[in-house]
């Protein structure tokens, strides 16, 4: 399977020059997105083929390019057969909605040849199965984005998104080099099955663990490593931001499984601690950065952060519990956070898919421009209100059976005896659950800011519905989000060879069971049947609505708003994006923002109008980044006098660092 | 198997729940007025008031969406699906499987989702403030809960609410302190998640510190009768929810004889009415919170579920 | 384990955690004073129970000192002491009460930790009990910590005895000598603070101890 793949791949990659050429014509843009669509849909086709397929798990072959002793080794086990499924599923996706989106682009030279080359860059670094190809791989995937996000470089706030990112990308990769080199160790082996062979262990492997929790976690944007990721992700074209969000973080926790779970041997007991413990704080903080913003996709890229920190602190269980011989609940941890891992895709490029249609039609990010969409964009406004239920994680939707299954996990932990793994999961099981309902908080606040009400603005009022390009993407991901809600089962059971494959035992098969039901470890434990919930709910929804109609009343008046008997016809009378989050930010603001609300009042009898002012700080850009910042500048300040020498000091300069070198040879 | 038998058990249980949840709000309204030394309206008042609104037109305002008109059936689905799966007068009921505690807990998170939106949905001030009340609110008393379902699921060793009811039954819990801390911490949740005193306080409109009203203030007819409704079984099935897992005596077990079951009923009816009475007697007691007073009364129940969970976790390896 | 006996006596321990939340969470001074009285009736059950099932009578002796001094006389004197200060319906702003809570719960997970594992050959009753007990001290030491008003300083340091003296009932066979001098001691103690409090009154005009602090800071 891995030869159609690889030729697919090379496909994309030749699409990019040829995206340059595109561009000129009219009809460039959907001819390029139309093939992507194509070639991202036979590439999903072969990873889930792979994926589904228990006969031929592992295919894998060496092409004679790149490092010439080793080559470049490709390979498709169960984990990157998943991941690329996701990869090619949220890139078909992209694709589809551009089609009718990128028609919009103002400057689409900028972003045709880039967008191959990203989602190219993406599947390589999941067919990977040496390290060089996956460095080189994930880099090309960091630069490709890096130069979507400033595909609208005009506007300053881009410039310097492209700018932090840059330097965050960088950082990740160096941490990541770093970790291939210690996995390497003396012999340099740099293919994958050297490295299983021939593993680190003890400190060097929790050297690898540490470098390459930084570098795929400042990819993925765990707290504190996150800084980057809500200025880039909102800044590229929206379906680059969905493929961004949705994919690209995905990508990063494929890193991460790989290098730990697959690569390194068996876990140190305190490397699931360290998961958890930033897995968990992500989560909640995430959400709450999410809850303070305005700009409707800056909310979805704080709400990834979330989301990550959940598929961390399942990943963390996982550990926790495989490094115990618990391989079972492992399992089940395992696939909760995998599980996460795709329903994010889903309905994280849905939403962005959503916020993009929305910029189109009324050229808003900010909610406080917006209002009353769901009049004049009703089909869309269905979709994300499936994609705002999804996220929020509830039934019968696909976002809550993950976090059901995580929560299972975590209610199997007290039989694990590190003492300080009994202290920190129920913190962390708090978090969640926090984290959970002030999802559902920040997703009401953005549905019912930009689609309910009234509108804002006259670009609001006069918005149109978008194109059926876009609506069919959102469509096609608003049904699966419903699927996967109300069969999970056949989507655990697509997960048991990956888990099967890394934490060496799988779920129960799920499907086989009565009525679809998911029963993760033992039936009076728990169990919990989506189907069934979603056909009471609808059942009882329909019973109650033809039983009210036949044998009450079914006439409908229409009537100003009564509105306590004091409606006001001004529109700014409604809750806005800032109002309605006051109330939480005022009870958790305070820690974490160290919010300062200061109300003036204007003395009786003057007509001066009253003002409230709001300080707000990002503690955790002001104590962390802006320290190493400043402290950069202030060295290249130093540096910046090698500048302006003379010559002969150039030359006196090489000519001692020769010397040196040649001394530190010498002894 | 006696399948029709258990379908029929699974009905009744549907039936019920629907036919008791005014009575009990009745009861609550009743007992208060009686221990304010006032009369108080009839017990069968909330029926009346439900049937009177059913028939009513609905007046919708001009800009509300279909969103709008299809919520309450969302609310009312949801709410009566959550209180029919937790066990009242006899556990093991057919489908109980189906959904376990934690499914219930979210099953109330989607009809509390979509009665915000309603309330943001017209674009009146008063909707806004009580949606974005009462997500905070919610954002404090979801967790409270989860964590509360947490320590009392280790206890039991299960989610199943049937499993959880049949163990607290059996005994062999005994007295824990996590199990008090989890009351403790449920009560409180109970109490702000169904709008009552000291929270949000359910008999008044045109206060400022109000929630709930506000987020449904522009519902009418058939509408408001169905968030009504949905409002009375989501404090009858926290009442149940209480009942099951703390007063567990004289529930009817799996695969019972009619006998049983109607002993189960009884009882059960008996403690709705206790601790319908309890409430009352809280209600009356105790004052009306400002707003932001609430987030430290519900931060209390979180930090003392978060406090059961965690002692459960330390003293299960003695 | 021990049933009923290992249930009830975890159960009275664990109340009197829950008690030292409820004081931390109080910031209302006649309420925090009923709170107390409260801890203090928690802690004479518990003492009554112990003296119960270790058949040691003069525990007796304890739980009565306890319910007489702690839960009535101490309480009624310090409400009459607040209501001649005119501070009876003063509300203490401190940190936030999320925060505290937030630390009561680390000291407590803290505790358990601590006594879980330094006494692992102990009987599961005296551990879960020096647990708690533990706990109570270090509540007690946190509402100390984080208030500025002296009467409820007076009223953690209360709690943090009520504490010691949970511990010291569950461990068997302490002398009736010791328990009669450490409740004199408290007494004597409440004593002494409550002249305190009237000098501070008398000098500051308040009893915020943040006061003292200024004075001090003027002096050096």
């Amino acid at each position: 399977m891995i030869a159609p793949a690889l030729i697919l791949v090379a496909v994309l990659l030749a699409l990019a020059p040829a995206g340059m050429a595109l561009s000129g014509i009219a009809r460039g843009p959907a001819i390029l997105y139309g093939a992507c669509l194509m070639v991202a849909t036979a590439l999903c086709a072969i990873a889930l083929s792979s994926l589904l397929d228990p006969a031929h798990p592992v295919s894998s072959i060496t092409l004679p390019i790149g490092l010439p002793w080793i080559g470049a080794q490709f390979r498709i086990d169960p984990l990157a057969a998943f991941f690329l499924a996701v990869v090619n599923f949220g890139g078909a996706a992209a694709s589809l909605f551009a089609l009718g989106y990128g028609a919009h682009e103002t400057s689409p030279g900028r972003v045709l040849p880039f967008y191959p080359a990203y989602l190219a860059g993406m599947n390589v670094v999941v067919l990977a199965s040496d390290a060089f190809s996956f460095l080189v791989a994930w880099e090309f995937m960091s630069l490709s984005s890096w130069a979507l996000v400033v595909s609208h470089h005009r506007e300053a706030e881009n410039v310097r998104a492209g700018y932090v990112y840059l330097l965050m990308a960088s950082f990740g990769t160096l941490a990541l080099l770093l970790a291939f080199g210690v996995l390497a160790g003396a012999s340099g082996h740099y293919d994958f099955d050297s490295i299983r062979a021939a593993r680190p262990v003890g400190q060097m492997a929790s050297l690898v663990m540490l470098l390459a929790l930084l570098g795929a976690g400042s990819k993925a944007g765990l707290v504190p490593l996150h800084a980057w990721l809500p200025l880039a992700h909102p800044a590229a074209p929206s379906h680059v931001s969905a493929l961004m969000s949705g994919v690209m973080t995905k990508v990063a926790v494929y890193g991460f499984v790989r290098i730990v779970f697959d690569l390194l041997g068996p876990s140190e007991w305190w490397w699931s601690m360290l998961l958890l413990a930033v897995g968990g704080p992500s989560a909640a903080m995430g959400v709450l950065y999410a809850l303070m913003q305005r700009d409707i996709k800056r909310v979805l890229a704080y709400s990834t952060i979330e989301n990550i920190g959940i598929v961390f602190a399942g990943l963390g269980l996982a550990l926790a519990f495989k490094a115990e011989g618990m391989d079972l609940v492992a399992a089940l941890a395992f696939t909760a956070a995998l599980l996460h891992v795709f329903n994010h895709a889903v309905f994280k490029s849905l939403l962005f898919f959503g916020a993009g249609s929305v910029l189109n039609a009324t050229g808003a990010r900010d909610m406080e421009k917006l209002g009353g969409l769901i009049h004049r964009m009703p089909q869309t406004a269905f979709a994300l209100l499936v994609g705002c239920v999804a996220i929020s994680a509830l039934p019968p939707f696909n976002g809550f059976v993950s976090e059901w299954l995580t929560f299972q996990a975590i209610l199997l932990s007290p039989q694990l005896p590190a003492w300080g793994l009994k202290l920190i999961i129920p913190a962390v099981g708090g978090l969640l659950a926090l984290a959970a309902a002030l999802a559902a908080a920040c997703f009401v606040k953005l549905y019912g800011v930009s689609f309910l009400g009234r509108a804002r603005t006259a670009l609001a009022a006069e918005a149109q519905e978008t194109d059926r390009f876009s609506l069919a993407a959102m469509f096609v991901l608003a049904a699966l989000c419903l699927a996967a809600g109300i069969f999970p089962a056949f989507f655990i059971d697509a997960l048991d060879g990956v888990s099967k494959s890394m934490v060496g035992t799988s779920m129960p098969h799920q499907a086989s069971l009565a009525w679809l039901t998911i029963v993760p470890i033992a039936e009076g434990r728990s169990s919990y049947n989506g189907l069934l919930v979603f056909a009471f709910g609808l059942l009882s929804g329909s019973i109650a609505s033809l039983a009210i109609h036949r044998l009450a009343s079914d006439r409908v008046r229409r009537a100003p708003a009564w509105d306590c008997g004091y409606p006001d016809p001004d529109v700014a009378i409604q809750y806005t994006a800032s109002s309605f989050s006051q109330p939480i930010r005022r009870v958790f603001g305070t820690l974490l923002f160290s919010v300062r609300e200061i109300g003036e009042m204007p003395p009786p009898g003057s007509s001066r109008p009253a003002r409230l002012t709001v300080e707000m700080h990002d503690l955790i850009w002001e104590t962390l980044y802006a320290p190493i910042g400043s402290a950069i500048s202030f060295a290249t300040e130093r540096v910046n006098v090698l500048q302006f020498l003379t010559i002969r000091r150039y030359l006196a300069l090489v000519f001692s660092a020769l010397v040196l070198l040649l001394l530190v040879l010498a002894l | 198997m006696n399948g029709i038998g258990d379908l029929a058990v699974q009905g009744a249980q549907m039936l019920l729940v629907l036919a008791l949840a005014p009575l009990l709000t009745g009861f609550v309204r009743k007992l208060k007025a009686r221990l304010l030394r006032r009369q108080g309206p009839p017990l069968a008042q909330p029926y009346r008031d439900l049937i009177r609104l059913m028939r009513k037109d609905v007046v919708l305002a001009e800009n509300a969406s279909w969103l709008f008109r299809v919520i309450p059936y969302i609310i009312f689905a949801g709410t009566w699906v959550a209180a029919s799966l937790v066990p009242t007068f006899g556990s093991g009921l057919l489908f109980s499987w189906s959904a376990d505690l934690i499914a219930i807990v979210a099953l109330l998170g989607s009809a509390r989702f979509f009665q915000a939106l309603a309330g943001m949905d017209v674009g009146t001030s008063f909707g806004g403030l009580g949606s974005s009340r009462e997500v905070m609110i919610a954002s404090l008393a979801e967790p409270a809960t989860l964590i509360t379902v947490f320590s009392v699921a280790m206890i039991a060793g299960s989610t199943q609410l049937s499993t959880i009811a049949e163990y607290m039954g059996s005994g062999a819990a005994g007295l824990r302190v996590s199990l008090g801390l989890a009351l403790f911490a449920l009560s409180i949740v109970s109490i702000a998640e169904n709008g009552r005193i000291p929270v949000d306080n359910p008999a008044t409109h045109l206060e400022l510190t109000m929630v709930h009203e506000a987020m449904v203030l522009e519902y009418s007819g058939r509408h408001l009768a169905l968030i009504d409704l949905s409002a009375q079984l989501k404090l009858l099935l926290y009442l149940s929810l209480i009942a099951c897992m703390f007063m567990p005596w004289g529930s009817a077990p799996p695969q019972a004889d009619q006998l049983a079951l109607a002993l189960g009923a009884l009882t059960y009816v008996a403690k709705l009415a206790i601790l319908g009475f309890l409430l009352a007697l809280f209600e009356t007691a105790i004052a009306k919170m400002r707003v932001f007073r609430i987030p430290e009364f519900l931060g209390a129940a979180l930090m003392l579920a978060l406090l059961a969970t965690l002692l459960r976790f330390v003293s299960g390896s003695l | 384990m021990h049933g009923l006996e290992f249930d009830v006596a975890h159960l009275l321990a664990g109340s009197l955690v829950l008690a030292s939340f409820m004081m931390l969470y109080q910031d209302r001074l006649s309420a925090l004073l009923n709170v107390y009285a409260a801890h203090a009736i928690v802690l004479a059950l518990s003492v009554t129970w112990q003296a119960f099932v270790q058949h040691a009578p003069h525990l007796y002796v304890t739980a009565s000192i306890a319910l007489v001094f702690k839960a009535i006389v101490i309480p009624v004197a310090l409400h009459r002491i607040i209501v001649r200060l005119g501070i009876h319906r003063e509300i203490e702003t401190t940190f936030g009460v999320g925060l505290t809570m937030i630390g009561g719960i680390g000291l407590v997970a803290l505790s358990m930790v601590v006594m879980l594992r330094v006494t692992p050959t102990a009987d599961a009753l005296a551990r879960e009990d020096l647990a708690f007990a533990l706990s109570v001290v270090l509540l007690g030491l946190l509402i100390m910590v984080t208030r500025r008003n002296a009467v409820s300083q007076v009223v953690g340091f209360m709690s943090l005895e009520n504490g010691l003296v949970l511990a010291a009932t569950g461990a068997k066979g302490m002398p009736l000598v010791v328990e009669i001098s450490v409740a004199f001691s408290v007494l004597i103690a409440f004593i002494v603070i409550g002249i305190f409090l009237f000098r501070i009154r008398e000098r500051f005009d308040s009893v915020d101890v943040q006061a003292l602090d200024r004075f001090r800071g003027e002096r050096r």
